[in-house]
């Protein structure tokens, strides 16, 4: 590896984790059958839409976003970007809703289904349809 | 600064309209909940639904001419501050939400009550405000990030809607689960694209980032962003293959939240997609990126066949209804992909009408679970007999469905046929035709069922309550009215059209 590439590599850094955490968790939203666990996934896929927010935000060199209480800002301090942060405490109420809501259909899911594995909710849910069918099939047999 | 608080003071409520649009229901929905009174929630729900059309029509009144609206929320002007910026685009689009739900309100009393248990309707009028709101948001705010809000507003709110449903089927609460798991992922996909504009644009207002991009030279950054955006609202919209979980939500959730979900849920997304595609990425660069031919064409077309073949052997009319809809998606995206005026209004157009249809066709399903016990085929049964007003709602909205003369379906099949040969596709003008005859396989199906077999004679249904035949009517006959005078959906269109091609120039 030249340098160059190295340097492209490390400078950026942050996007590659946000990449390797965004694909860990769809992987895990696809791969997994618990219910639970695919909320975990998709947990970790929107948290990594926040570290990618917060990594462009950063300018180098810069400081925190607080003026001074005088508010006399000095022209020379540099400061970090503060807009990206703002926008993801939005997102992360709209993560914390979405987990909270995911959680609560999964109790009732497990409620009604007495389980909370994929397969097996969809065992239950393919003998409801062929109940269903066989009961539209007679009633459609009687009358032609 | 002080120019614009002087300006600022001197506003009167008609200038205010744009942002009691969406406030007046935001407000009304935590209203009902902290009242928490089961007689109050639906006159309020129905009074800020209807205080939000009226206003949706006054402005639909002031920007039909081409103009536009500004509105700068607490009087910060952009693009640093929060704009909401209303022109005939998304002021038609909210005529058709605000409209669509003020008719449905009155419906879903009646229907909501039968298919709810008691104690949940008081929330679930706060939540139906509370999505109204969020898609009311998504189409009038001109801040990109604001749209991913409002998008998750009314989002969440559905999610909680559909489940609403597992009080007549278990699967509702699969449905509502299902969804919430592909709609968080459209909408970070969603987020993510537009963290990439900022990246590149350094703004988030919808104008000043569409002139920021006409500057710059096509960059990866703006690319990867597109491909985000497109995605992540493709699967609100639910273009083709990403629509696997409507048929589900769409066929469990309760009736009047169906009907309301099916005439505004997937056209505002539509719409989200239209404006970022042509008013914040500029068309030259939508025409630049092989977008259109390679993929929203195809999967349009697979979607008005794969779609409409799959409703052809359904068992149950609203799963049925539920695919159709997925097809007519494909109308509305294969408008785009003709990447014309022409095609761009029948778009605009499609969505308009193939909401009210929608919405009617839902509505006439409400009414026979609530008095037919189910929506399957066998329960529908010589119903054209026992319901005939019903019925007779449903075979008008099933020919405005197929797009027959004389409906509202016909305008926008005929433009859409027109923009293809416009275009020279004369074969894809086949395939459009060619499709309609599937459409008129489902339809007939339905009708053949309601009229031509007969009925159980241990269940005899009675007729559907006025409450709800009246808006169902409403509906039916808005689908003959727009097909018969089309002068307001045409010019509406049209000038949304013209706006949406000028690119970032339709936005100052």
């Amino acid at each position: 590896m030249d340098s160059g590439t190295l340097e492209f590599v490390i400078g950026h850094l942050n996007y590659w984790l946000f990449i390797l955490l965004m694909m860990t968790g769809l992987y895990i939203v696809v791969a997994k059958g618990n219910l639970v666990k695919k909320i975990v996934g998709l947990n970790i896929f929107q948290t990594s839409v926040f570290m990618l927010y917060i990594s462009i935000g950063k300018v180098t060199g810069g400081t925190a976003p607080i003026f001074p209480l005088d508010m006399k800002v000095d022209p020379d301090v540099v400061y970090s970007n503060p807009l990206p942060h703002v926008l993801i405490l939005t997102a992360i109420v709209v993560g914390i809703a979405t987990t909270s809501l995911g959680l609560a259909l999964i109790i009732r899911i497990r409620e009604e289904y007495h389980t909370i594995e994929e397969d097996q909710i969809a065992e239950i849910e393919n003998a409801v349809l062929k109940s269903e069918q066989w009961a539209s099939e007679r009633a459609t047999g009687e009358h032609s | 600064m002080a120019t614009e608080q002087l300006h600022h003071t001197a506003l009167t409520l008609v200038d205010h309209l744009p942002i009691l649009e969406v406030l007046v229901p935001f407000v009304a929905a935590p209203l009902i909940v902290v009242l928490g009174s089961r007689k109050l929630a639906w006159p309020i729900a129905f009074v800020a639904s209807a205080i939000s059309f009226v206003i949706a029509c006054l402005l639909l009144l002031q920007v039909l001419d081409g103009s536009y609206i500004s509105y700068h929320i607490g009087g910060w002007a952009p693009p640093l501050g929060i704009e909401y910026r209303v022109d005939a685009a998304n002021a038609f689009v909210l005529f058709l939400v605000s409209g669509i739900s003020t008719v449905i309100l009155p419906y879903a009393r009646a229907s909501l009550e039968a298919e709810i248990p008691r104690r949940s309707t008081t929330l679930l009028y706060a939540l139906y405000l509370l999505c109204l709101t969020g898609l009311l948001g998504v189409v009038i705010t001109g801040d990109a990030f604001n749209v991913f809000v409002f998008l998750e507003i009314s989002s969440l709110s559905t999610y909680v809607l559909i489940a609403q449903g597992s009080h007549r089927d278990k699967r509702a609460l699969t449905a509502a689960y299902d969804y919430l798991v592909m709609g968080t992922i459209g909408a970070t996909f969603f987020v993510i694209g537009i963290g990439f504009l900022y990246m590149a644009t350094g703004t988030l207002n919808m104008a000043d980032m569409a002139e920021r991009i006409a500057v710059q030279s096509d960059s990866r950054t703006i690319r990867a962003a597109f491909a985000f955006i497109v995605v992540g609202v493709g699967l609100k919209v639910a273009i083709y293959p990403l629509h696997l979980w409507l048929p589900n939500a769409y066929t469990f959730a309760p009736s009047a939240i169906t009907a309301f979900l099916a005439g505004t849920a997937t056209k505002v997304a539509i719409y989200v997609l239209l404006r970022f595609m042509f008013s914040v990425f500029q068309p030259g660069f939508v025409a630049q990126v092989p977008t259109l031919e390679v993929i929203i064409l195809p999967f349009a077309l697979l979607a008005m066949f794969g779609a409409s073949l799959t409703a052809i052997f359904q068992r149950d009319l609203k799963r049925m209804l539920a695919y159709s809809s997925i097809a007519q998606i494909g109308y509305m995206l294969l408008g785009i992909a003709f990447f014309s005026q022409a095609g761009l209004m029948a778009t605009m157009i499609q969505l308009f009408n193939h909401g009210i249809t929608k919405a009617a066709l839902f509505m006439g399903v409400g009414a026979f679970v609530l008095r037919a016990g189910g929506s399957f085929y066998h329960h529908l049964n010589g119903l054209g007999k026992s319901m005939p007003w019903t019925s007779a709602a449903m075979v008008i909205a099933g020919m405005s469905l197929i797009g027959i003369p004389g409906t509202a379906g016909f305008i926008s099949k005929w433009l859409l046929v027109q923009a293809a040969l416009d275009a020279g596709w004369w074969p894809i003008a086949i395939l459009i035709v060619a499709s309609s005859l599937l459409a008129v396989i489902y339809v007939w199906r339905m009708i053949e069922t309601l009229y031509l077999t007969e009925s159980k004679a241990e269940l005899q249904a009675r007729q559907a309550p006025m409450s709800m035949l009246i808006p169902l009517w409403i509906m039916a006959l808005a689908c003959i009215y727009f097909g018969l005078d089309s002068d307001l959906t045409l010019s509406a269109s049209r000038t949304a059209a013209e706006g949406l091609l000028a690119g970032s120039t339709g936005m100052e």
